[in-house]
């Protein structure tokens, strides 16, 4: 993997999201392990793996909400220490796997949070209208159905108008027809896309490249079929059996 | 039915003080979970201040205005020099840090002014108009209601109509989430505490007149009728803690005025006790359970 562009530390000359030689560790535990990866801008790039594999761990490093043994991050070249706070000014919006918004605050209020530009309001209702919440933008989020939750929490992120999208686990708790929304809006999203997910159908559909990581390890990379098709990611996901 | 007028009138005055107090208490602890216990001592030492360059310039108005600037530096310097390095794994630990601040500024205070009392003038007469043959309302009472109206309305439109409400609103509810949605957490924790103390600056130059004067421990009293409003209204909600305000304001009045003023601590504290037995989250709070949906 190390001669992989997608992969190469050397290699700073693409812009977007690297991640170089990433190691983080709690306690004894070895949660991501010499973990690289290249973000090509404009894609959509899953990050997969069996529970406990690190795939949030790795949002919670590019998030700056853990901070690396060892390696580094760069943005278009340029090193990248992330703090929380910073990612939405650096073009960086996530999800979370719990819905996490403000329960005293209205829908629209919520989205409001996350805007950036001159034209917060603007934003915020472009944003709750491509998720399709806008009529309840004036709900508390807690009185709406879960799914209708989800697309708030989209909504919040794509009100930054974000230059790297990163999607914890959003087609958690939804049914089919909403996964099939969720794919149709990540693929319309027109910017570079992260995406964690535990449903194989929807990475598999909308994502262009692929990382797994099984116990913190990066075992492989590459397209969909080309993940479809890898030992590795089968004995992963099946056992050694498989 | 005259003196029930008047006695009304008096209670939503004094109410009114303690709303705006109450208030403050209120915006500190939905931002960090820590009942400001020293709110009473911070107010009297901008009140201190006040009344030192009033009596330098001769211009109550310049140290009125100078007590809310006060506050408001004193408040971010509380904030950021002392209650941001509380540990909060216990909420004990924010109320022991607070009431060593009220130590603290009362014993500064009483070295560098004394602790006798020293007079509090109004910037307006005390004296009530008659209408109708009945004493209601002082202009000092005008101005008191203005003062505090001003100060609900300019903060509902500052949380409501304002990015900065809305972050402040965001950092207070949940924390991380706000930090990944770019909102300086820290800076609206200090902005919080400053308008807090302001807000409690604000009622302390309100009440103090109406007191005995100004002493070192002069909002203690105070602290714990605004305190009871806080909690009557629920900590949680600001239009609680201004009803709560009035509410207590008037219990306050009706048992002075007809029970005698001896009875009156005893009936604040005997309410507090009845609202934390049957509705600890207040009247009028909307459940605190779920702070993030």
């Amino acid at each position: 993997m190390s001669t992989d562009p997608r992969t190469d530390p050397a290699d700073t000359t693409d812009q977007g999201l690297a991640l170089h030689h990433i190691t983080v560790r709690f306690g004894g535990l070895l949660a991501l392990d010499d973990v690289s990866l290249r973000i090509t801008p404009g894609h959509i790039v899953g990050i997969i793996g069996p529970n406990g594999a690190g795939k949030t761990t790795l949002f919670n490093v590019i998030c700056g909400f853990v901070t690396p043994q060892s390696g580094a991050l760069s943005l278009d070249g340029k090193p990248f220490s992330p703090r929380p706070h910073h990612l939405n000014r650096r073009g960086i919006a996530r999800t979370l796997q719990g819905v996490g918004q403000f329960g005293g605050m209205t829908v629209l209020e919520n989205v409001l949070v996350g805007a950036r530009s001159r034209k917060p309001e603007a934003d915020a209702w472009e944003a709750l209208e491509r998720c399709g919440v806008a009529e309840h933008a004036r709900a508390l989020p807690g009185s709406l159905p879960y799914a209708k939750r989800k697309r708030v929490e989209l909504a919040r992120a794509l009100a930054a108008k974000p230059r790297i999208l990163m999607l914890d686990e959003p087609a958690g708790g939804l049914d089919a027809d909403e996964i099939r929304w969720l794919a149709d809006l990540i693929q319309d999203a027109k910017t570079t896309v992260l995406l964690v997910e535990h449903h194989m159908e929807l990475v598999m559909s909308v994502c262009d490249e692929i990382l797994v990581l099984d116990f913190g390890k990066p075992i492989a990379l590459g397209t969909p079929a080309e993940i479809r098709t890898n030992d590795k990611v089968a004995e992963a996901y099946l056992g050694a059996a498989a | 039915m005259d003196r029930f007028l008047f006695l009304t009138f008096d209670g939503l005055s004094r109410g009114a003080v303690y709303a705006a107090f109450a208030l403050a208490l209120v915006l500190i602890w939905r931002a960090t979970r820590i009942v400001n216990f020293a709110q009473g001592a911070m107010a009297v030492a901008t009140a201190y201040v006040a009344y030192s360059v009033a009596d330098a310039t001769g211009s109550y108005w310049l140290g009125f205005i100078v007590a809310l600037l006060a506050g408001l530096l004193l408040g971010a310097g509380v904030e950021r020099v002392v209650m941001r390095f509380v540990d909060h794994s216990s909420p004990l630990n924010g109320v022991v840090v607070a009431l060593g601040l009220v130590l603290i500024i009362q014993g500064v205070l009483g070295m560098i002014y004394g602790n006798e009392f020293r007079p509090a003038t109004a910037p307006f007469s005390r004296d009530a108009f008659e209408i109708g043959g009945v004493a209601l309302l002082s202009r000092y009472d005008l101005f008191v209601f203005a003062a505090v109206g001003a100060v609900v309305v300019l903060l509902t439109l500052l949380f409501t109509r304002t990015p900065t409400g809305l972050r402040m609103r965001a950092a207070a509810f949940a924390p991380d989430v706000s930090r990944l949605l770019g909102v300086p957490v820290g800076g609206m924790l200090t902005l919080g505490w400053a308008l807090a103390a302001a807000v409690g600056s604000l009622a302390g130059m309100l009440v103090l007149p109406t007191e005995l004067g100004l002493n070192p421990t002069a909002m203690d009293i105070v602290f714990i009728s605004a305190f009871t409003a806080a909690v009557v209204g629920g900590l949680d909600s600001p239009i609680g803690s201004v009803l709560g305000g009035l509410i207590v304001g008037l219990l306050l009045s009706y048992i002075s005025g007809y029970l005698g003023a001896t009875v009156a601590p005893m009936a604040v504290l005997a309410l507090l006790v009845v609202v934390l037995l049957s509705r600890p989250d207040g009247l009028f709070s909307r459940s605190s359970k779920a702070r993030t949906a």
